[in-house]
């Protein structure tokens, strides 16, 4: 039964074969038992999942249901969840009880989907390794000491661990892609705008973006269906109309181009991890695709420009934790300015700390050209490279990640190395595109994984895409021993 | 020593949109505290705005009256500094990019002549929520009711030279808010509220001199007297030897004086970078003749119409067109009574001193326009004299009917029958042999004394051109 995914588990339900509230009931005993070693739940919503599991389960019972009724899933705890803690992996909102329900949970609550919990996170989405959770660090299924990758790093840990047939996540840098590389997962980042921010906590508003950490292609469409649409309560999304994400799973690849860009297979890349890749690629060919070699010029800049532009929003969007309204409050101010300097020194963790004040730099007077529109500028060029590059090809490839998890506590001391792990995938939250990252191999047991890009709102090509390679292949159904 | 005062305003209006700028939370004045405060307000993790249109709408129709430069594409900016009653710890405003450019403001100084104030830009920001400092034992409450209120600062060209200056620039501002239904300018409940950039310059000086900024100023008389003040506060300063510094300064109503806010001389760094929550606004053409439609005859062009159509005096006109709620007032009263002549003088005399006296503004007036026109009415067909039509006017005011009614019930129609007047005449002069005497040798002045007598004989009703004629008559025949 833990095996499935989310479509396997939507079939089982509407062919009687369990109930919600037996899947469900599973599952959180399941995490209860496994998850003490992986720490990738901040918190278990046991009751309110029971109650969800019978109420899906009496509504099956009447004929009124939907595709995913029933379902449990697992939400990253940077969304809003009403009458449940929402942490954001920090101390600062270590008390923090939502009111109200992000659009992203709403939607899959109307859906009649379980919400297992709220997994583990960097804290504010802040990281690479999952290890900036004031929470603690989460552990890998694939390899205990091993990172899941961040800032979604929970959601991964426990999908691969079967800990959550799938779970929603979000994308600043590649907090989707690089724990889908590191846990053997189908992570979907979709186009900016497409799935609505209400209720996401923000880290960097202009970059953010919800999407799906899944066990497979087919189920990261049945979640997109629930997610994606127009918000008029997020005035950043989009309004044009949505698809059936499933439509178009099954359509060949034949006559499919795809650019394999220079600068994502130079030095730097581990030599295994790109000959997973390289076998990727010729699977494709294998099904119809041709390859092209590309080049985005403005790529070498990405990571800088990103780490002017997310700091700079985050910067400003932490403003509000100030120990006035909620969340945590220091001890005794003597006056305004020790509440807020110990509320916000005692309140946020060292990476949050780090990124406020080199954001707070950047906007400053003096150096707000130099940075913040130099960096803007980049932006526009590493945009133009896409534009010009699916003026040639229909998608991008390469690898996600420069190479597989690695060790906790190894690149913790050194916040530009833990910057470049995102070097691949940061200038698609740049240019606003939509990515994903698939299973595309194991070295030495690890997973590897491979990066589609493409164009806006072409989420249903890459789906499509993702799909017809685990339908060649079986690096997605491979899964770690726990 | 000469010196020239130099003034620009900063003019925050409230926008009187139902609910706030970004979020849907009511606005009205006076609710308990935090009770019109949403999660957005709150600044909650995970909120977002959305822009209400409505105060777009009323910035566009602001800047289409000052015939100003409208942004076709306009950004709201953070502007970041921390404050317990700043719930998001920034202030979401506009920079570069405001939604009114440059326009203009006639202003009709004392003299009667015309200025024109350039408008500098017009953008929309948000209010900030209130600290309350007291029964809170040593502790600060907040109230975020107000914060998130759709505010319209407005911002003048150092254009204005004195503090009167200053106060008709206020004044006509204040009346075409209104008359454009965007706030109602109520400087009592902060609605309305002026900050004061003054500087002095000897006269012939090309380059202004170093500016203070006086908040916060929440009426015409306080913009006059904290201008004034500052003034000469600087040109003592100057004087004696010393040098202005540019600071923020607040005005103390009660000591008449204006004392610095901050002893630092740093700037505040806001670090504005855009709203990245909001995607620039961008309108067309369309959208903007939309609300051209919609604007009303301004104050401008209504006085000219009170010229031409009702032929008033330029300062009739001009004190009945100032404000929305009298210049309708009036021609409500002319559409009832066709004497414009008579309707301007009750309506900017009589009505308003009462008005004025009892605190009251003219939409609740207890004499409506129907109820003043039947009154100028009777004047004109001679039923009352404008004497009588005082007494009548008084007992409207309290609430005893139409002028029809009350002339009736006092007995107050004027008589109009020679014959009696003749009689009235007649009995005045051969008690008063005396003062005939007096007249019939040359003193012309007891002529008054006659009419005098006559008038309080007929209790005021007599007809005071008929008494006239008569009594002219007799004493000459």
């Amino acid at each position: 039964m833990f095996k499935s995914g989310l479509a396997d588990i939507a079939r089982s339900l509407a062919a009687g074969e369990f109930s919600s509230e037996e899947i469900t009931t599973a599952y959180l005993a399941r995490i209860k038992e496994k998850d003490k070693e992986l720490n990738s739940y901040i918190t278990l919503c046991e009751e309110h999942a029971l109650a969800q599991a019978k109420a899906a389960d009496n509504n099956r019972a009447k004929g009124e249901t939907h595709l995913l009724a029933g379902v449990p899933l697992a939400h990253k705890d940077i969304f809003c969840t009403s009458g449940v803690k929402t942490s954001c992996g920090s101390r600062m909102l270590d008390n923090f009880i939502a009111p109200y329900n992000a659009t992203v949970v709403e939607n899959f609550n109307q859906a009649g989907v379980v919400t297992l919990g709220k997994t583990n996170m960097d804290e504010f989405a802040m990281g690479s390794s999952n290890e900036t959770s004031y929470y603690g660090a989460v552990h890998n299924p694939w390899d205990k000491e091993l990172v899941p990758g961040g800032s979604s790093g929970g959601s991964a840990a426990a999908v691969a661990a079967h800990l959550s047939p799938a779970a929603t996540a979000t994308d600043t840098g590649g907090s989707i892609r690089q724990p889908a590389a590191f846990c053997g997962l189908t992570g979907l980042k979709p186009t900016y705008g497409r799935v609505s921010r209400w209720g996401m906590i923000a880290f960097a508003s202009s970059l953010d973006q919800a999407g799906t950490l899944t066990r497979s292609a087919e189920d990261a469409a049945l979640m997109l269906n629930v997610m994606a649409g127009h918000d008029p309560k997020d005035s950043t999304s989009i309004d044009i109309a949505t698809e059936d994400y499933t439509a178009n799973l099954n359509k060949p690849l034949e006559g499919l181009k795809i650019g394999i860009p220079i600068q994502h297979f130079t030095e730097g890349l581990n030599a295994e991890v790109e000959q997973n890749i390289r076998n990727a690629l010729s699977e494709f060919e294998k099904l119809g695709a041709t390859l092209k070699e590309i080049s985005l010029p403005n790529s070498h800049l990405s990571v800088s420009a990103y780490y002017v532009i997310a700091p700079a929003e985050a910067s400003a969007n932490l403003s509000r934790y100030d120990g006035v309204r909620y969340g945590y409050r220091c001890e005794d101010p003597k006056d305004l300015e020790d509440f807020y300097k110990r509320t916000r020194s005692e309140g946020f963790g060292t990476e949050v700390k780090r990124r406020i004040m080199v954001g707070t730099y950047a906007l400053s007077a003096g150096y707000y050209d130099a940075y913040y529109i130099k960096a803007q500028k980049i932006r526009r060029l590493i945009k133009n490279d896409f534009d010009a590059a699916f003026a040639d090809v229909d998608v991008i490839m390469g690898p996600t990640s420069p190479h597989t998890a690695f060790k906790i506590g190894s690149q913790s001391d050194d916040p530009v190395t833990m910057y470049l792990e995102d070097i691949y995938t940061i200038a698609v939250n740049l240019a606003g595109i939509p990515g994903i990252s698939i299973p595309a191999g194991l070295v030495n047991k690890l997973p590897v994984g491979l990066q589609i890009i493409g164009k806006n709102f072409s989420e249903s090509h890459l789906l499509n895409i993702a799909h017809q390679f685990q339908q060649a292949t079986d690096w997605h159904t491979q899964t770690p021993e726990i | 020593m000469e010196w020239e005062t130099v003034i620009g305003l900063e003019v925050h209006v409230q926008l009187a949109t139902k609910s706030k700028l970004f979020s849907g939370s009511s606005i009205e004045f006076g609710a308990e505290p935090n009770t019109q405060a949403n999660v957005f307000d709150l600044a909650l993790p995970g909120t977002l705005p959305v822009l209400n249109k409505e105060a777009l709408k009323m910035a566009v129709k602001f800047g289409l009256a000052v015939e100003a430069e409208i942004g076709m594409k306009s950004v709201f900016d953070r502007k970041n500094y921390f404050y317990p009653d700043l719930p998001k710890g920034y202030q979401t405003s506009q920079l570069d990019f405001p939604t009114v450019g440059k326009g203009t403001l006639d202003v009709t100084l004392e003299d009667g002549s015309i200025k024109t104030i350039g408008i500098t830009r017009a953008h929309m920001e948000e209010d900030a929520g209130k600290s309350l400092h007291e029964d809170f034992h040593g502790q600060t409450g907040i109230d975020l009711n107000r914060a998130g209120t759709p505010l319209l600062e407005i911002v003048s060209e150092p254009d204005i030279r004195s503090a009167p200056e200053a106060v008709a620039y206020l004044k006509k501002l204040h009346s075409l808010i209104l008359y454009l239904g965007i706030s109602d300018g109520d400087m009592s409940k902060g609605n309305m509220r002026c900050d004061a950039n003054v500087s002095v310059r000897l006269k012939g000086e090309e380059e202004f001199g170093t500016r203070a900024e006086i908040k916060n100023i929440n009426s015409f008389k306080f913009v006059e007297k904290a201008i004034n003040i500052e003034v000469e506060r600087q040109i003592d300063l100057l004087e004696d030897g010393g040098r202005v510094v540019q600071e923020t300064r607040l005005y103390d109503s009660e000591k008449n004086e204006t004392r610095s806010m901050r002893s630092k001389e740093v700037a505040n760094d806001y670090r504005y970078f855009p709203e990245p929550d909001l995607l620039p606004i961008i309108i067309d053409d369309a959208f903007v003749e939309e609300i051209r439609a919609t604007l009303p005859e301004l104050p401008d062009a209504k006085r000219q119409r009170f010229l031409d159509e009702h032929k008033l005096s330029e300062y009739d006109a001009m004190v009945l067109a100032n404000d929305l709620a009298t210049a309708n007032f009036f021609e409500a009263v002319v559409a009832v009574c066709d004497n414009a002549k008579l309707s301007a003088n009750w309506v900017s005399v009589d009505l308003q001193a009462y008005l004025n006296e009892a605190e009251i503004p003219i939409s609740e007036s207890p004499v409506t326009p129907e109820l003043l026109g039947g009154l100028i009415n009777k004047i004109t067909d001679n039923t009352i004299s404008s004497k009588i039509a005082k007494t009548v006017f008084g007992a409207m005011l309290a609430g005893e009917g139409d002028a029809e009614k009350i002339i009736e019930s006092k007995g107050l129609k004027q008589v109009t029958d020679s014959g009696a007047i003749e009689a009235l005449v007649e009995t005045v002069i051969a008690n008063n042999p005396e003062q005939v005497e007096q007249f019939r040798s040359g003193k012309e002045k007891v002529f008054g004394f006659f009419v005098g007598q006559i008038m309080k004989e007929s209790k005021g009703k007599a007809n005071p051109a008929q008494v006239n004629q008569i009594l002219k008559d007799k004493l000459t025949s």
